[in-house]
């Protein structure tokens, strides 16, 4: 079985967010650019699960959707143990748009198990996994904090509210993966990062596809008001303002 | 212009957030006169369903015989159905795991634009544009749907909840899909019964790291006891084992929005403040008055977290003994 992780570029999680002066689209100068948090916990996974031969996990491929800027990002995921990189060169217009760009890839491959991130820490979306399983016409499950194999038999521990559910669907399916995938995301070693230089990373074209949002403009949030600071030793006075201005006790 | 608002249920109860969503649901539809029909699946009684009219549905449509555990193409197709019988062109749902997972399939399936986590009604409903939080809470994005339907997933405690009185007919609704073409195989569910849900709560007492060990927790507890709240933590705490990992809230943990979030001993680190920025009201203890923590407070004690807490807990006491 091979498993497509689909990986969004993203800037790092600190990045101090600014905008263009019409405030249009987001400033990137000086953003360090980082495998989205979630993707790399899912790329994680793969690793682990492909290690495990007895799981016969023959490839793990990666997949991104962007510009030519997106492929140190991609090469860093063939340095943490991907197989190969695909990048489809389109610029990633709304969430429809990449899903059907991430769907005609893993249409072309026989992938068993496509994983994405629960959300992209920049647009937070939350929609490409969901739209490609979609497109696909193929089972998905979301929210997943674990994914064991067993052969060919995926179980997946998803989480519910105030629980959790051990679930089984069919491959191929899309696994939609949040925190607790993965322990900790794994880092690309110097031996990792020499070999990835010779690994695959092949350019695709886009193909057509609809869009269906659009990001007209960006605002930042109004500036709050200064912290109310209360001496330690007059808890009494918390209470008080806590009671009488904000009224939420 | 009309909306159709999906309200899941929890054993067959509905909650603040099905209120919530209603109330959304019902602004949304009143901006050009439309009506507001309210879905249920599975197994929900006629009491609990028409209490679903006093938020603002005009109608409830009930699909009942569908299983409880989540198959998201099945729900997809039942949501789609019931899309085509109300004539809605809006569809709503919470951005919650449930949300997550069925309103991009159901994008696709209805070819209607998704905008999630919406935080406010549209500005405007011809053409469809609408706020959301991006850079976890960071910035706003205005989107522009471009499809004639749209569909909007509501950030948990972002709208008021409006009682309006009245009440809902509910109409038996059969969607013309077959139930046991779920793919989704259930092998076991573990749930916390009886436990107030970190996401649900009012009030959440929170420690980070400053709280120095696990068995510091006793304050904590016993405060968020006294003020009906849950409880919760920085990641590292949860890391640690100090914790359990549900009650781990930021960037990559639960993302919460109650009404006061007190934070002991917690830096204030961007990641972990994604997470509680909409609280409507946050309170930091820190022994550093530098902490970035007190950036994002409205109110702040410069102070040993340990000895706050016992003070501060005898002092709600006594205040709501009054
Ligand atoms: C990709 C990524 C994702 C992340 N996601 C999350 C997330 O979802 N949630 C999250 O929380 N973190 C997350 N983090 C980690 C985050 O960056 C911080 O490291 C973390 O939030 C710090 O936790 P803390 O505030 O408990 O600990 P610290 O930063 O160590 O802060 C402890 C604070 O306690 C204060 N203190 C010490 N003693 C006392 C005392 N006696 N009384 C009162 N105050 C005291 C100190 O002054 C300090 O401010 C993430 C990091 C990365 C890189
Ligand atoms: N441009 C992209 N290329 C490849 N995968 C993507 C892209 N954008 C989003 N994804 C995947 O979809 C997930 C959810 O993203 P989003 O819907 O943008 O929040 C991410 O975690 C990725 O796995």
């Amino acid at each position: 079985m091979r498993i497509l992780v689909c990986i969004s570029n993203v800037p790092d999680t600190t990045t101090k967010v600014k905008f263009s002066a019409d405030n249009t689209s987001f400033d990137d100068g000086g953003v360090q650019w980082i495998i989205n948090p979630w993707d790399e916990l899912a790329l994680t996974r793969a690793m682990e699960l492909k290690e495990d031969t007895s799981n016969g996990v023959s490839r793990v491929t990666v997949v991104s959707v962007g510009p030519a800027s997106v492929e140190p990002t991609l090469r860093k995921a063939l340095a943490i143990g991907a197989d190969d990189a695909i990048r489809v060169d389109g610029e990633a217009g709304d969430a429809h748009y990449v899903a059907a760009q991430l769907a005609s890839v893993a249409g072309s491959g026989d992938f068993g198990v496509i994983l994405c991130g629960i959300e992209s820490s920049d647009y937070n979306g939350s929609a490409v996994g969901g739209m490609l399983s979609e497109i696909l016409d193929v089972p998905s499950v979301s929210a997943i904090s674990g994914l064991t194999m067993n052969g060919e038999e995926v179980t997946i521990t998803r989480d519910i509210d105030g629980g959790k559910e051990e679930v089984s669907v069919p491959a191929p399916f899309v696994g939609v993966v949040q925190k607790g995938i993965a322990k900790e995301p794994r880092i690309a070693a110097m031996r990792g990062i020499m070999m990835a230089r010779k690994k695959p990373l092949q350019v695709v074209p886009a193909v057509d596809a609809e869009t269906l949002t659009e990001t007209q403009e960006f605002a930042m949030p109004e500036p709050k008001a200064p912290c109310k600071m209360v001496e330690a030793d007059n808890v009494k006075e918390l209470v008080g303002l806590l009671q009488n201005e904000a009224k939420v006790l | 212009m009309s909306v159709l608002v999906y309200n899941e249920n929890w054993d067959g109860k509905f909650k603040k957030l099905s209120y919530e969503l209603v109330s959304y649901a019902k602004a949304v539809a009143g901006m050009t006169g439309g009506t507001v029909t309210a879905l249920s699946i599975g197994n929900v009684d006629q009491d609990e369903l028409s209490s679903l009219g006093a938020y603002g549905a005009n109608s409830v449509l009930s699909v009942a015989g569908v299983s409880e555990g989540l198959d998201n193409q099945l729900y997809t197709q039942i949501i789609a159905a019931a899309m085509e019988k109300s004539g809605a062109k809006v569809l709503v749902l919470a951005n919650n795991n449930t949300g997550k997972a069925i309103a991009p399939r159901l994008s696709v399936k209805l070819k209607a634009g998704l905008a999630s986590g919406v935080t406010a009604v549209p500005e405007s409903v011809d053409p469809l544009v609408v706020s959301k939080k991006v850079f976890s809470g960071k910035a706003y994005g205005k989107v522009k749907v471009l499809s004639g339907s749209a569909i909007l997933t509501l950030a948990q405690n972002s709208y008021e909840i409006n009682e309006t009185g009245g009440s809902a007919a509910v109409e038996a609704f059969e969607p013309g899909v077959d139930a046991s073409s779920a793919l989704t195989t259930i092998k076991d569910v573990q749930k916390q019964e009886g436990k107030l849900l970190l996401t649900d709560a009012d009030v959440v007492i929170s420690g980070g790291r400053g709280m120095k060990s696990g068995d510091n927790w006793a304050p904590i507890e016993e405060l968020a006891a006294v003020l009906e709240g849950a409880t919760a933590c920085s990641r590292p705490v949860s890391d640690e084992g100090w914790r359990p990992h549900e009650e781990h809230t930021g960037q990559t943990g639960k993302i919460i929005a109650p009404n006061l979030y007190m934070a002991f001993g917690i830096s204030g680190a961007i990641q972990h403040l994604a997470g509680v920025n909409s609280s409507k009201c946050i309170v930091a203890v820190n022994t550093d008055k530098d902490a970035p923590i007190f950036e994002s407070a409205d109110y702040g004690i410069v102070g040993d977290a340990l000895k706050v807490l016992p003070e501060l807990i005898s002092e709600i006491k006594a205040a709501k003994a009054q």
